[in-house]
């Protein structure tokens, strides 16, 4: 089980209130995580990645463990901690006004 | 007794103030999508409790909101704006070309008959419609890619389709506007394009009267006379009485002829009304009174509206899409500012008063009116 904190307005969007919880069948990647969300909220669709580049939208950054995985491959392995669902992955909006 | 709805999209998220016939005392409903800027909404002129909005972010990107319950409560829809094929370039601030890249959409239009149908003028300038209530986008790419694309180029705002008029006596045409290419109009319903921007002189680009390149600011018409249309370009305002084939400037005797809206009375078609703007490096009125001019000759001639409007110290904007009008009897006027108010006139301009004056900045104000 993987755990995922969304920044407030993405919550709002998705109508949860707290972290989400999502199941992977394989490996946990960014790519894994981000698919299975889109999967379970649909509206996400867009908000994190483009939705025809796949790649991460500028202002969005994940960090885990306190790290910054922002800029690692969406396919690398989730450190251990996320993968087992100790630790969540955190999707922020990047530090950047407003 | 009927009564008005507006819609109101700002910086920070989405107002409706609504108010019955007498519009004197108004109930105000929001933020709705709280903290995202909402550029425009808009409710279906086939059913009013149908209404879209654009929602976006920097950050978070482009969301598209549907209301069944006129705007009660909401839904999010499809937000893939996807150009068909290679999306090819076009000219960046600096000259160079520049890929084509969405960014956000400006402008919704429903459908005159149907509730399903909607189209999106986006950034970067091209127009998409859906016929299944926003939840999927098709380009109608026959817009972007007539030959004059590479042409186009940002104004300060980005690349925008950010007018989209529907002829009401024909469901074939369409007319539509980018800052800054110009105007453009179809008459296959939006398969095949051509710009009608003759008449247009724009100091701003090498060939003052190009076919493209103008920075238009906003096309208005009166559903009577879909062929007479006036624009508020970057500087003039025109009109065209031959649906778009030539223009002429009637700037007249306004103090400025800068301004980005434009927009015509309920039901007198040479009554329009602009608010002048000191220029386009000066963002705001004139000696810092806030005055919308009504012409009751279709131009030319103008005459300043200041009752219940500040006249000092005032330096807002209004920007293109924050202008509509009612169609109760006594036609209502309404427009937004960057300072957050919203001014409603219920005697065609004669006098004003502020609905609600301390919103986010207003990027657009629409109207409906209820039965």
């Amino acid at each position: 089980m993987i755990r995922v904190v969304l920044p407030a307005h993405l919550r709002t969007l998705a109508r949860v209130s707290e972290e989400v919880e999502l199941q992977l069948d394989g490996p946990a990647t960014q790519r894994a995580v981000l698919d299975a969300l889109e999967a379970s909220y649909p509206v996400l669709r867009g908000t994190i990645r483009g939705q025809a580049t796949q790649r991460r939208r500028p202002f969005i950054r994940f960090f885990a463990c306190e790290q910054d995985l922002s800029h690692e491959s969406p396919d690398s392995p989730l450190p251990e901690a996320v993968a087992t669902g100790v630790e969540p992955l955190l999707v922020v909006g990047a530090m950047a006004g407003g | 007794m009927s009564g008005v709805r507006v819609l109101v999209g700002t910086r920070k998220g989405a107002f409706v103030l609504t108010a019955d016939g007498k519009r004197d005392r108004w109930k105000v409903s929001g933020p709705h999508f709280a903290g995202w800027e909402i550029y425009h909404l808009k409710g279906s002129p086939a059913e009013p409790n149908r209404l879209y909005a654009s929602q976006s972010s920097g950050w978070f990107g482009q969301v598209i909101q549907r209301s069944d319950d006129g705007g009660a409560t909401w839904e999010a829809v499809g937000n893939e704006f996807r150009y068909e094929g290679v999306p090819g370039t076009h000219q960046w601030y600096d000259g160079t070309q520049h890929p084509w890249e969405f960014a956000r959409v400006w402008h919704l239009e429903p459908s005159l008959t149907d509730p399903e149908t909607v189209y999106a003028g986006v950034e970067d300038a091209a127009l998409f419609r859906s016929a299944d209530g926003g939840r999927s986008w098709q380009e109608l790419s026959g817009l972007r890619c007539h030959g004059s694309g590479p042409r186009w180029q940002p104004g300060a705002g980005g690349m925008c389709l950010h007018t989209i008029l529907l002829d009401p006596a024909d469901p074939a045409r369409i007319f539509i506007a980018i800052s800054a290419a110009g105007a453009f109009r179809s008459d296959d319903a939006g398969r095949t394009w051509r710009p009608v921007n003759r008449g247009l002189k724009s100091e701003g680009i090498p060939d003052p009267d190009a076919d493209v390149g103008h920075c238009v600011h906003r096309i208005a018409m009166h559903r009577s006379r879909p062929g007479v249309l006036f624009m508020q370009k970057h500087w003039d305002v025109m009109r065209s009485d031959d649906a778009g084939e030539s223009w002429t400037e009637v700037s007249g005797d306004l103090p400025t002829d800068f301004g980005f809206p434009i927009d015509v009375h309920a039901h007198e078609p040479e009554t329009i009304y602009v608010v002048p703007i000191k220029s386009d490096s000066e963002h705001y009125p004139p000696d810092g009174k806030l005055r919308v001019y009504r012409s009751r000759t279709g131009g030319n001639e103008w005459e300043p509206l200041t009752k219940g409007l500040p006249q000092r110290d005032c330096y807002v904007n209004v920007l293109r899409d924050a202008m509509a009008v009612d169609s109760l009897d006594s036609c209502g006027v309404y427009f937004g500012t960057t300072g957050g108010q919203v001014y409603m006139s219920p005697d065609a301009g004669d006098s004003w008063s502020p609905i609600v004056r301390d919103l986010p900045a207003v990027l657009s104000v629409e109207v409906q009116t209820l039965p």
